[in-house]
Protein backbone atom coordinates (compact mmCIF):
# COMPACT_ATOMS: atom_id res chain seq x y z
CA UNK A 1 0.00 0.00 0.00
CA UNK A 2 1.24 3.46 -0.89
CA UNK A 3 1.70 6.33 1.54
CA UNK A 4 -1.56 7.65 3.04
CA UNK A 5 -2.03 11.39 3.41
CA UNK A 6 -4.79 13.87 4.13
CA UNK A 7 -4.63 16.34 1.27
CA UNK A 8 -6.61 18.95 -0.60
CA UNK A 9 -7.57 17.97 -4.12
CA UNK A 10 -5.31 20.68 -5.52
CA UNK A 11 -2.37 19.46 -3.44
CA UNK A 12 -2.98 15.85 -4.50
CA UNK A 13 -2.94 16.96 -8.14
CA UNK A 14 0.36 18.77 -7.60
CA UNK A 15 1.99 15.88 -5.74
CA UNK A 16 0.77 13.52 -8.47
CA UNK A 17 2.45 15.71 -11.08
CA UNK A 18 5.80 15.27 -9.34
CA UNK A 19 5.26 11.53 -8.91
CA UNK A 20 4.05 11.07 -12.50
CA UNK A 21 7.49 12.12 -13.73
CA UNK A 22 6.39 15.47 -15.15
CA UNK A 23 9.27 17.43 -16.69
CA UNK A 24 7.70 20.86 -16.54
CA UNK A 25 4.75 22.60 -14.92
CA UNK A 26 3.88 26.09 -16.14
CA UNK A 27 1.10 27.96 -14.39
CA UNK A 28 -0.41 31.19 -13.21
CA UNK A 29 -2.29 31.50 -9.91
CA UNK A 30 -6.07 31.76 -9.72
CA UNK A 31 -8.56 30.81 -6.99
CA UNK A 32 -9.74 28.08 -6.35
CA UNK A 33 -6.72 26.39 -7.91
CA UNK A 34 -3.72 28.32 -6.55
CA UNK A 35 -2.71 25.52 -4.15
CA UNK A 36 -1.39 23.60 -7.16
CA UNK A 37 1.41 26.03 -7.93
CA UNK A 38 1.87 26.91 -4.23
CA UNK A 39 2.40 23.24 -3.36
CA UNK A 40 4.75 22.72 -6.30
CA UNK A 41 6.82 25.78 -5.38
CA UNK A 42 7.12 24.75 -1.72
CA UNK A 43 7.93 21.12 -2.54
CA UNK A 44 10.89 22.19 -4.74
CA UNK A 45 10.43 19.28 -7.16
CA UNK A 46 13.64 20.24 -9.01
CA UNK A 47 15.41 18.83 -5.95
CA UNK A 48 13.29 15.67 -5.94
CA UNK A 49 13.08 14.76 -9.62
CA UNK A 50 14.57 17.63 -11.61
CA UNK A 51 11.07 18.82 -12.57
CA UNK A 52 10.81 22.47 -13.61
CA UNK A 53 8.07 24.60 -12.02
CA UNK A 54 7.62 28.01 -13.51
CA UNK A 55 5.16 30.78 -12.79
CA UNK A 56 4.46 32.12 -16.23
CA UNK A 57 3.50 35.73 -16.92
CA UNK A 58 -0.02 34.70 -17.95
CA UNK A 59 -2.23 31.76 -18.84
CA UNK A 60 -1.59 32.43 -22.52
CA UNK A 61 2.13 32.05 -21.88
CA UNK A 62 1.57 28.86 -19.83
CA UNK A 63 -0.33 27.06 -22.57
CA UNK A 64 2.22 28.04 -25.20
CA UNK A 65 5.02 26.82 -22.94
CA UNK A 66 3.20 23.49 -23.05
CA UNK A 67 3.28 23.69 -26.85
CA UNK A 68 7.04 24.22 -26.79
CA UNK A 69 7.86 21.74 -24.03
CA UNK A 70 5.40 19.09 -25.17
CA UNK A 71 6.71 19.42 -28.71
CA UNK A 72 10.08 18.13 -27.56
CA UNK A 73 8.45 14.99 -26.15
CA UNK A 74 8.63 16.16 -22.54
CA UNK A 75 5.82 15.61 -20.03
CA UNK A 76 4.32 19.04 -19.50
CA UNK A 77 1.38 20.27 -17.49
CA UNK A 78 -0.54 23.37 -16.48
CA UNK A 79 -3.59 24.09 -14.39
CA UNK A 80 -5.95 26.99 -13.92
CA UNK A 81 -9.56 27.83 -13.22
CA UNK A 82 -12.33 28.80 -15.62
CA UNK A 83 -11.34 32.35 -16.72
CA UNK A 84 -7.72 31.23 -17.08
CA UNK A 85 -8.75 28.15 -19.06
CA UNK A 86 -10.72 30.42 -21.40
CA UNK A 87 -7.50 32.29 -22.13
CA UNK A 88 -5.85 28.97 -23.04
CA UNK A 89 -8.39 27.92 -25.68
CA UNK A 90 -6.40 29.14 -28.68
CA UNK A 91 -3.36 27.25 -27.43
CA UNK A 92 -5.39 24.09 -26.84
CA UNK A 93 -6.67 24.17 -30.41
CA UNK A 94 -3.08 24.49 -31.68
CA UNK A 95 -1.89 21.68 -29.38
CA UNK A 96 -4.71 19.43 -30.61
CA UNK A 97 -3.97 20.37 -34.23
CA UNK A 98 -0.25 19.70 -33.92
CA UNK A 99 -1.00 16.54 -31.87
CA UNK A 100 1.15 17.50 -28.91
CA UNK A 101 0.54 15.54 -25.70
CA UNK A 102 0.10 17.51 -22.48
CA UNK A 103 -2.13 17.69 -19.43
CA UNK A 104 -4.25 20.69 -18.47
CA UNK A 105 -6.30 20.79 -15.25
CA UNK A 106 -9.32 23.04 -14.81
CA UNK A 107 -10.57 23.61 -11.26
CA UNK A 108 -13.87 25.09 -12.39
CA UNK A 109 -15.47 28.12 -10.71
CA UNK A 110 -18.68 30.01 -11.24
CA UNK A 111 -19.07 31.99 -14.45
CA UNK A 112 -19.57 33.48 -16.97
CA UNK A 113 -16.87 36.11 -17.16
CA UNK A 114 -14.83 36.55 -14.03
CA UNK A 115 -17.75 34.95 -12.14
CA UNK A 116 -16.85 34.00 -8.60
CA UNK A 117 -14.52 31.62 -6.78
CA UNK A 118 -17.09 28.99 -5.75
CA UNK A 119 -17.47 25.54 -7.36
CA UNK A 120 -19.33 25.15 -10.66
CA UNK A 121 -19.56 22.73 -13.57
CA UNK A 122 -20.51 25.22 -16.22
CA UNK A 123 -17.38 24.66 -18.34
CA UNK A 124 -18.72 21.37 -19.75
CA UNK A 125 -19.43 22.75 -23.23
CA UNK A 126 -16.02 24.40 -23.34
CA UNK A 127 -14.32 21.17 -22.22
CA UNK A 128 -15.99 18.67 -24.54
CA UNK A 129 -17.20 20.68 -27.51
CA UNK A 130 -14.01 22.62 -28.02
CA UNK A 131 -13.63 26.09 -26.56
CA UNK A 132 -11.12 26.71 -29.31
CA UNK A 133 -11.66 26.61 -33.05
CA UNK A 134 -11.62 23.71 -35.47
CA UNK A 135 -12.66 20.05 -35.43
CA UNK A 136 -10.75 18.84 -32.43
CA UNK A 137 -11.24 16.90 -29.25
CA UNK A 138 -9.52 16.71 -25.91
CA UNK A 139 -9.43 13.65 -23.69
CA UNK A 140 -11.56 14.98 -20.82
CA UNK A 141 -11.62 13.22 -17.48
CA UNK A 142 -13.51 14.26 -14.33
CA UNK A 143 -12.23 13.24 -10.88
CA UNK A 144 -14.85 12.91 -8.13
CA UNK A 145 -12.51 12.57 -5.18
CA UNK A 146 -9.14 13.74 -3.94
CA UNK A 147 -7.86 10.21 -4.63
CA UNK A 148 -8.81 10.61 -8.28
CA UNK A 149 -7.17 14.06 -8.43
CA UNK A 150 -4.00 12.06 -7.83
CA UNK A 151 -4.75 8.90 -9.85
CA UNK A 152 -5.99 10.71 -12.96
CA UNK A 153 -2.73 12.62 -13.52
CA UNK A 154 -0.68 9.60 -14.68
CA UNK A 155 -3.76 8.29 -16.52
CA UNK A 156 -4.21 11.60 -18.35
CA UNK A 157 -0.55 11.49 -19.39
CA UNK A 158 -0.79 7.86 -20.56
CA UNK A 159 -3.70 8.68 -22.85
CA UNK A 160 -2.10 11.96 -23.98
CA UNK A 161 1.08 10.21 -25.10
CA UNK A 162 -0.61 7.07 -26.46
CA UNK A 163 -2.78 9.11 -28.85
CA UNK A 164 -0.85 12.39 -29.03
CA UNK A 165 -3.79 14.39 -27.68
CA UNK A 166 -4.03 17.06 -24.97
CA UNK A 167 -5.76 15.72 -21.84
CA UNK A 168 -8.01 17.92 -19.73
CA UNK A 169 -8.71 17.10 -16.10
CA UNK A 170 -11.97 18.82 -15.12
CA UNK A 171 -12.63 19.21 -11.42
CA UNK A 172 -14.08 22.16 -9.51
CA UNK A 173 -13.63 24.27 -6.41
CA UNK A 174 -15.22 21.61 -4.24
CA UNK A 175 -12.88 18.76 -5.25
CA UNK A 176 -9.93 21.17 -5.33
CA UNK A 177 -10.48 22.63 -1.86
CA UNK A 178 -11.65 19.63 0.11
CA UNK A 179 -9.36 17.24 1.92
CA UNK A 180 -9.68 13.50 1.81
CA UNK A 181 -7.53 10.47 2.37
CA UNK A 182 -5.18 9.83 -0.54
CA UNK A 183 -3.06 6.80 -1.19
CA UNK A 184 -0.14 8.18 -3.17
CA UNK A 185 1.20 6.10 -6.04
CA UNK A 186 4.87 5.17 -6.27
CA UNK A 187 6.90 7.73 -8.22
CA UNK A 188 7.35 7.15 -11.94
CA UNK A 189 10.88 8.24 -12.95
CA UNK A 190 11.20 11.06 -15.47
CA UNK A 191 12.38 9.90 -18.88
CA UNK A 192 15.96 10.62 -19.85
CA UNK A 193 16.61 12.57 -23.08
CA UNK A 194 17.72 9.30 -24.73
CA UNK A 195 14.49 7.58 -23.70
CA UNK A 196 12.41 10.46 -25.06
CA UNK A 197 14.26 10.29 -28.41
CA UNK A 198 13.81 6.53 -28.61
CA UNK A 199 10.15 6.57 -27.59
CA UNK A 200 8.72 9.54 -29.46
CA UNK A 201 9.89 9.64 -33.07
CA UNK A 202 7.61 12.65 -33.70
CA UNK A 203 9.21 14.87 -31.06
CA UNK A 204 11.17 17.92 -32.20
CA UNK A 205 14.27 17.48 -30.12
CA UNK A 206 16.95 17.96 -32.77
CA UNK A 207 17.37 16.65 -36.32
CA UNK A 208 19.22 13.34 -36.33
CA UNK A 209 21.81 13.02 -39.15
CA UNK A 210 20.43 11.49 -42.30
CA UNK A 211 16.83 11.71 -41.19
CA UNK A 212 13.96 13.95 -42.27
CA UNK A 213 13.39 17.24 -40.53
CA UNK A 214 10.57 16.91 -38.01
CA UNK A 215 7.92 19.60 -38.04
CA UNK A 216 5.11 20.04 -35.53
CA UNK A 217 2.53 22.47 -36.80
CA UNK A 218 -1.20 22.94 -37.05
CA UNK A 219 -0.82 24.97 -40.27
CA UNK A 220 -1.12 23.61 -43.80
CA UNK A 221 -2.27 25.99 -46.50
CA UNK A 222 -3.09 23.14 -48.89
CA UNK A 223 -6.75 22.39 -48.07
CA UNK A 224 -6.53 18.82 -49.34
CA UNK A 225 -3.59 18.08 -47.11
CA UNK A 226 -5.43 19.77 -44.25
CA UNK A 227 -8.49 17.65 -44.93
CA UNK A 228 -6.35 14.49 -44.84
CA UNK A 229 -4.87 15.68 -41.54
CA UNK A 230 -8.41 16.17 -40.22
CA UNK A 231 -9.41 12.69 -41.39
CA UNK A 232 -6.47 11.25 -39.47
CA UNK A 233 -7.52 13.20 -36.39
CA UNK A 234 -11.08 11.89 -36.69
CA UNK A 235 -9.82 8.31 -37.04
CA UNK A 236 -7.80 8.81 -33.89
CA UNK A 237 -10.80 10.23 -32.03
CA UNK A 238 -12.86 7.20 -33.07
CA UNK A 239 -10.17 4.93 -31.62
CA UNK A 240 -10.20 6.88 -28.35
CA UNK A 241 -13.99 6.60 -28.18
CA UNK A 242 -13.65 2.82 -28.56
CA UNK A 243 -10.84 2.35 -26.07
CA UNK A 244 -10.86 5.11 -23.48
CA UNK A 245 -14.48 5.66 -22.42
CA UNK A 246 -14.84 5.32 -18.67
CA UNK A 247 -17.83 5.40 -16.31
CA UNK A 248 -19.09 3.91 -13.06
CA UNK A 249 -22.50 2.47 -12.20
CA UNK A 250 -23.70 2.73 -8.60
CA UNK A 251 -26.89 0.97 -7.46
CA UNK A 252 -28.26 0.62 -10.99
CA UNK A 253 -29.23 -3.10 -10.97
CA UNK A 254 -32.86 -2.62 -9.96
CA UNK A 255 -33.09 1.09 -10.85
CA UNK A 256 -36.18 2.53 -12.50
CA UNK A 257 -34.62 6.00 -12.71
CA UNK A 258 -31.03 7.04 -13.36
CA UNK A 259 -29.19 10.13 -12.22
CA UNK A 260 -26.39 11.05 -14.60
CA UNK A 261 -23.65 13.14 -12.99
CA UNK A 262 -19.90 13.62 -12.84
CA UNK A 263 -17.35 15.09 -10.44
CA UNK A 264 -18.68 16.70 -7.26
CA UNK A 265 -22.32 16.46 -8.43
CA UNK A 266 -21.90 12.69 -8.59
CA UNK A 267 -20.82 12.73 -4.94
CA UNK A 268 -23.82 14.84 -3.92
CA UNK A 269 -26.12 12.62 -6.01
CA UNK A 270 -24.92 9.53 -4.14
CA UNK A 271 -26.30 11.03 -0.95
CA UNK A 272 -29.56 11.91 -2.73
CA UNK A 273 -29.82 8.30 -3.87
CA UNK A 274 -29.36 7.05 -0.29
CA UNK A 275 -32.18 9.39 0.77
CA UNK A 276 -34.37 8.28 -2.16
CA UNK A 277 -33.83 4.60 -1.45
CA UNK A 278 -35.03 5.16 2.12
CA UNK A 279 -38.28 6.42 0.58
CA UNK A 280 -38.51 3.38 -1.66
CA UNK A 281 -37.54 5.16 -4.88
CA UNK A 282 -35.44 2.88 -7.08
CA UNK A 283 -32.80 5.18 -8.47
CA UNK A 284 -29.20 4.52 -9.50
CA UNK A 285 -26.24 6.64 -10.54
CA UNK A 286 -24.39 6.68 -13.83
CA UNK A 287 -21.22 8.52 -12.98
CA UNK A 288 -19.33 9.81 -15.99
CA UNK A 289 -15.58 9.48 -15.54
CA UNK A 290 -14.65 10.57 -19.05
CA UNK A 291 -16.67 13.51 -20.36
CA UNK A 292 -15.10 13.02 -23.76
CA UNK A 293 -15.28 10.33 -24.92
CA UNK A 294 -18.85 10.46 -23.65
CA UNK A 295 -20.13 7.17 -22.17
CA UNK A 296 -22.95 6.48 -24.65
CA UNK A 297 -23.18 2.72 -24.17
CA UNK A 298 -24.56 2.60 -20.61
CA UNK A 299 -27.24 5.16 -21.52
CA UNK A 300 -28.19 3.14 -24.60
CA UNK A 301 -28.44 0.02 -22.39
CA UNK A 302 -30.69 1.77 -19.88
CA UNK A 303 -33.00 2.96 -22.66
CA UNK A 304 -33.16 -0.53 -24.18
CA UNK A 305 -34.01 -2.00 -20.80
CA UNK A 306 -36.93 0.38 -20.44
CA UNK A 307 -35.65 2.86 -17.89
CA UNK A 308 -38.37 5.32 -16.82
CA UNK A 309 -36.22 8.41 -17.01
CA UNK A 310 -32.91 10.21 -16.54
CA UNK A 311 -32.10 13.18 -14.34
CA UNK A 312 -28.84 14.91 -15.20
CA UNK A 313 -27.36 16.70 -12.21
CA UNK A 314 -24.72 19.28 -12.98
CA UNK A 315 -23.76 22.61 -11.38
CA UNK A 316 -24.77 24.39 -14.58
CA UNK A 317 -27.90 25.59 -16.35
CA UNK A 318 -27.94 22.26 -18.22
CA UNK A 319 -25.03 21.43 -20.50
CA UNK A 320 -24.24 17.71 -20.15
CA UNK A 321 -27.97 16.98 -20.59
CA UNK A 322 -27.55 17.68 -24.32
CA UNK A 323 -25.18 14.72 -24.73
CA UNK A 324 -27.54 12.47 -22.78
CA UNK A 325 -30.42 13.54 -25.01
CA UNK A 326 -28.36 12.80 -28.14
CA UNK A 327 -28.13 9.18 -27.01
CA UNK A 328 -31.68 8.86 -25.70
CA UNK A 329 -33.19 10.36 -28.89
CA UNK A 330 -36.57 10.96 -27.29
CA UNK A 331 -37.04 7.35 -26.16
CA UNK A 332 -37.13 8.24 -22.45
CA UNK A 333 -37.70 11.27 -20.31
CA UNK A 334 -34.58 13.36 -19.67
CA UNK A 335 -34.63 16.23 -17.16
CA UNK A 336 -31.94 18.47 -15.72
CA UNK A 337 -31.37 19.82 -12.25
CA UNK A 338 -28.57 21.98 -10.96
CA UNK A 339 -27.72 25.08 -8.97
CA UNK A 340 -25.08 27.26 -10.59
CA UNK A 341 -23.07 30.43 -10.56
CA UNK A 342 -21.12 29.03 -7.61
CA UNK A 343 -24.03 27.61 -5.59
CA UNK A 344 -23.73 23.93 -4.69
CA UNK A 345 -26.97 21.95 -4.73
CA UNK A 346 -27.81 20.01 -1.61
CA UNK A 347 -28.58 16.27 -1.66
CA UNK A 348 -32.15 17.14 -0.59
CA UNK A 349 -32.65 19.54 -3.51
CA UNK A 350 -31.54 16.84 -5.95
CA UNK A 351 -34.00 14.38 -4.40
CA UNK A 352 -36.79 16.95 -4.66
CA UNK A 353 -35.97 17.52 -8.34
CA UNK A 354 -36.02 13.77 -8.93
CA UNK A 355 -39.45 13.49 -7.35
CA UNK A 356 -40.96 16.55 -9.00
CA UNK A 357 -39.40 16.58 -12.46
CA UNK A 358 -39.11 12.88 -13.15
CA UNK A 359 -41.42 10.83 -10.97
CA UNK A 360 -44.28 13.26 -10.42
CA UNK A 361 -43.91 15.19 -13.67
CA UNK B 1 -20.89 4.18 11.18
CA UNK B 2 -21.00 7.59 9.55
CA UNK B 3 -20.52 10.79 11.55
CA UNK B 4 -21.34 14.05 9.82
CA UNK B 5 -20.00 17.10 11.64
CA UNK B 6 -20.06 20.86 11.12
CA UNK B 7 -17.53 22.95 13.03
CA UNK B 8 -18.23 26.69 12.87
CA UNK B 9 -16.84 29.81 14.46
CA UNK B 10 -14.58 32.80 13.83
CA UNK B 11 -11.46 32.69 11.69
CA UNK B 12 -8.47 32.26 14.02
CA UNK B 13 -10.27 30.00 16.50
CA UNK B 14 -8.71 26.95 14.93
CA UNK B 15 -11.92 25.70 13.35
CA UNK B 16 -10.29 24.40 10.19
CA UNK B 17 -7.35 22.83 12.01
CA UNK B 18 -9.64 21.12 14.52
CA UNK B 19 -11.43 19.58 11.57
CA UNK B 20 -8.16 18.58 10.01
CA UNK B 21 -6.96 16.83 13.19
CA UNK B 22 -10.30 15.04 13.43
CA UNK B 23 -10.01 13.91 9.81
CA UNK B 24 -6.41 12.76 10.30
CA UNK B 25 -7.50 10.78 13.37
CA UNK B 26 -10.11 9.05 11.22
CA UNK B 27 -7.42 8.03 8.74
CA UNK B 28 -5.30 6.70 11.61
CA UNK B 29 -8.12 4.34 12.53
CA UNK B 30 -8.60 3.17 8.91
CA UNK B 31 -11.76 5.16 8.22
CA UNK B 32 -12.83 7.22 5.25
CA UNK B 33 -12.77 10.97 5.83
CA UNK B 34 -13.64 14.21 4.09
CA UNK B 35 -12.93 17.82 5.12
CA UNK B 36 -14.71 20.55 3.21
CA UNK B 37 -14.13 24.16 4.28
CA UNK B 38 -16.13 27.20 3.35
CA UNK B 39 -13.47 28.97 1.30
CA UNK B 40 -15.58 31.63 -0.31
CA UNK B 41 -16.65 35.17 0.54
CA UNK B 42 -18.11 34.15 3.94
CA UNK B 43 -14.63 33.13 5.05
CA UNK B 44 -13.30 36.51 4.01
CA UNK B 45 -15.93 38.07 6.24
CA UNK B 46 -14.33 36.51 9.31
CA UNK B 47 -16.42 33.41 9.91
CA UNK B 48 -15.03 29.94 9.29
CA UNK B 49 -16.71 26.60 9.00
CA UNK B 50 -15.79 23.12 7.90
CA UNK B 51 -17.76 19.96 7.25
CA UNK B 52 -15.98 16.82 8.42
CA UNK B 53 -17.28 13.35 7.67
CA UNK B 54 -15.83 10.19 9.22
CA UNK B 55 -17.21 6.91 7.97
CA UNK B 56 -16.60 3.18 7.69
CA UNK B 57 -17.91 3.41 4.14
CA UNK B 58 -17.14 5.39 1.02
CA UNK B 59 -18.27 8.98 1.63
CA UNK B 60 -20.94 10.36 -0.68
CA UNK B 61 -21.56 14.11 -0.54
CA UNK B 62 -18.82 16.14 1.16
CA UNK B 63 -21.24 19.05 1.57
CA UNK B 64 -24.40 18.66 3.62
CA UNK B 65 -27.37 20.55 5.03
CA UNK B 66 -28.03 18.28 8.05
CA UNK B 67 -25.44 17.09 10.57
CA UNK B 68 -25.13 14.49 13.33
CA UNK B 69 -23.04 16.93 15.33
CA UNK B 70 -22.58 20.70 15.26
CA UNK B 71 -19.64 22.26 17.11
CA UNK B 72 -20.51 25.94 17.41
CA UNK B 73 -18.13 28.62 18.55
CA UNK B 74 -19.86 31.95 17.90
CA UNK B 75 -23.31 33.48 17.71
CA UNK B 76 -23.42 33.81 13.91
CA UNK B 77 -22.74 30.10 13.61
CA UNK B 78 -25.38 29.31 16.23
CA UNK B 79 -27.92 31.28 14.20
CA UNK B 80 -26.86 29.48 11.04
CA UNK B 81 -26.43 25.89 12.22
CA UNK B 82 -28.58 25.21 15.31
CA UNK B 83 -31.41 24.12 13.07
CA UNK B 84 -29.14 22.03 10.83
CA UNK B 85 -28.59 19.38 13.51
CA UNK B 86 -30.51 16.19 12.73
CA UNK B 87 -33.20 15.32 15.31
CA UNK B 88 -31.52 13.19 17.96
CA UNK B 89 -28.16 14.75 17.09
CA UNK B 90 -25.63 16.63 19.19
CA UNK B 91 -24.87 20.32 19.51
CA UNK B 92 -21.70 21.24 21.38
CA UNK B 93 -20.98 24.92 22.00
CA UNK B 94 -18.76 27.31 23.85
CA UNK B 95 -20.99 29.80 25.74
CA UNK B 96 -18.33 32.52 25.39
CA UNK B 97 -19.93 35.25 23.26
CA UNK B 98 -23.21 33.39 22.87
CA UNK B 99 -26.11 35.78 23.48
CA UNK B 100 -28.89 33.42 22.43
CA UNK B 101 -28.17 29.91 23.70
CA UNK B 102 -29.64 26.99 21.74
CA UNK B 103 -33.27 26.21 22.46
CA UNK B 104 -33.94 22.95 20.63
CA UNK B 105 -35.30 20.09 22.70
CA UNK B 106 -35.04 17.29 20.13
CA UNK B 107 -31.24 17.19 20.25
CA UNK B 108 -28.70 16.80 23.03
CA UNK B 109 -26.90 20.02 23.85
CA UNK B 110 -23.50 20.14 25.53
CA UNK B 111 -21.46 23.08 26.79
CA UNK B 112 -17.71 23.44 26.93
CA UNK B 113 -16.06 26.53 28.41
CA UNK B 114 -13.22 26.31 25.89
CA UNK B 115 -12.16 29.96 25.85
CA UNK B 116 -12.24 30.22 29.65
CA UNK B 117 -10.29 26.99 30.18
CA UNK B 118 -7.70 27.94 27.58
CA UNK B 119 -7.15 31.25 29.38
CA UNK B 120 -6.79 29.37 32.66
CA UNK B 121 -4.23 27.07 31.06
CA UNK B 122 -2.39 30.17 29.91
CA UNK B 123 -2.54 29.49 26.17
CA UNK B 124 -5.44 30.64 24.03
CA UNK B 125 -4.09 28.70 21.06
CA UNK B 126 -5.14 25.37 22.59
CA UNK B 127 -8.77 26.51 22.68
CA UNK B 128 -9.71 24.30 19.76
CA UNK B 129 -8.09 21.23 21.33
CA UNK B 130 -10.13 21.72 24.51
CA UNK B 131 -13.29 21.84 22.40
CA UNK B 132 -12.07 18.77 20.49
CA UNK B 133 -11.65 16.98 23.84
CA UNK B 134 -15.23 17.88 24.74
CA UNK B 135 -16.40 16.45 21.43
CA UNK B 136 -14.40 13.26 21.91
CA UNK B 137 -16.04 12.73 25.29
CA UNK B 138 -19.62 13.12 24.04
CA UNK B 139 -19.02 11.32 20.73
CA UNK B 140 -16.30 8.71 21.29
CA UNK B 141 -15.63 8.12 17.60
CA UNK B 142 -11.94 8.96 17.36
CA UNK B 143 -9.62 7.50 19.99
CA UNK B 144 -7.14 9.72 21.82
CA UNK B 145 -4.18 7.62 20.66
CA UNK B 146 -5.27 8.14 17.05
CA UNK B 147 -5.65 11.89 17.57
CA UNK B 148 -2.06 11.97 18.85
CA UNK B 149 -0.93 9.92 15.86
CA UNK B 150 -2.85 12.32 13.63
CA UNK B 151 -1.16 15.31 15.26
CA UNK B 152 2.26 13.75 14.70
CA UNK B 153 1.40 13.23 11.07
CA UNK B 154 -0.09 16.65 10.41
CA UNK B 155 2.30 18.85 12.40
CA UNK B 156 5.80 19.64 11.15
CA UNK B 157 8.53 17.97 13.28
CA UNK B 158 9.50 21.29 14.91
CA UNK B 159 6.07 21.49 16.57
CA UNK B 160 6.07 17.93 17.96
CA UNK B 161 7.21 19.28 21.33
CA UNK B 162 3.75 20.87 21.61
CA UNK B 163 1.93 17.54 21.37
CA UNK B 164 1.88 16.91 25.17
CA UNK B 165 0.30 20.36 25.67
CA UNK B 166 -2.35 19.50 23.09
CA UNK B 167 -2.97 16.19 24.84
CA UNK B 168 -3.46 18.04 28.16
CA UNK B 169 -5.93 20.37 26.45
CA UNK B 170 -7.92 17.44 25.07
CA UNK B 171 -8.02 15.84 28.54
CA UNK B 172 -9.14 19.17 30.01
CA UNK B 173 -11.96 19.31 27.47
CA UNK B 174 -13.00 15.73 28.17
CA UNK B 175 -13.25 16.46 31.90
CA UNK B 176 -15.16 19.72 31.60
CA UNK B 177 -17.81 19.13 28.98
CA UNK B 178 -21.29 19.26 30.52
CA UNK B 179 -24.79 18.52 29.31
CA UNK B 180 -26.89 21.66 29.10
Amino acid sequence: MGELRLMKGNEALAEAAIRAGVDGYFGYPITPQSEVIEYLMSEKPHERTGMVVLQAESEVASINMLYGGGGTGKKVMTSSSSPGISLMQEGLSYLAGAEIPCVVANVVRGGPGLGDIQPAQSDYFQSVKGGGHGDYRLFVIAPASVQEMSDFVPLAFDVAFKYRIPSLIVSDGLIGQMMEKVELFDPIPRLTDEEVIARYPWATNGKPKGKERRILTSLDLDPHKMERHNWALQEKYKLIEENETRFELIGCDDAEYIIVAYGSSSRIAQKSIQLARKKGIKVGLLRLITLWPFPKKPIEEFVKNGIKGFLTVEMSAGQMIEDVKLVVEGRAKVEHFGRYGGVIHSPEEVLEALEQKLIGG
Amino acid sequence: MTEEIIIAGFGGQGVLSMGKILAYSGIMQDQEVSWMPAYGPEMRGGTANVTVIISDERISSPTLTAYDTAIILNQQSMDKFEHSVKPGGVLLYDPNGIIHPPTRTDITIYKIEGAKLAAEMGNTKIFNMIVLGGYMKVKPIVKLENVIKGLKKSLPERYHKLIPLNEDAITMGMKNVIEN
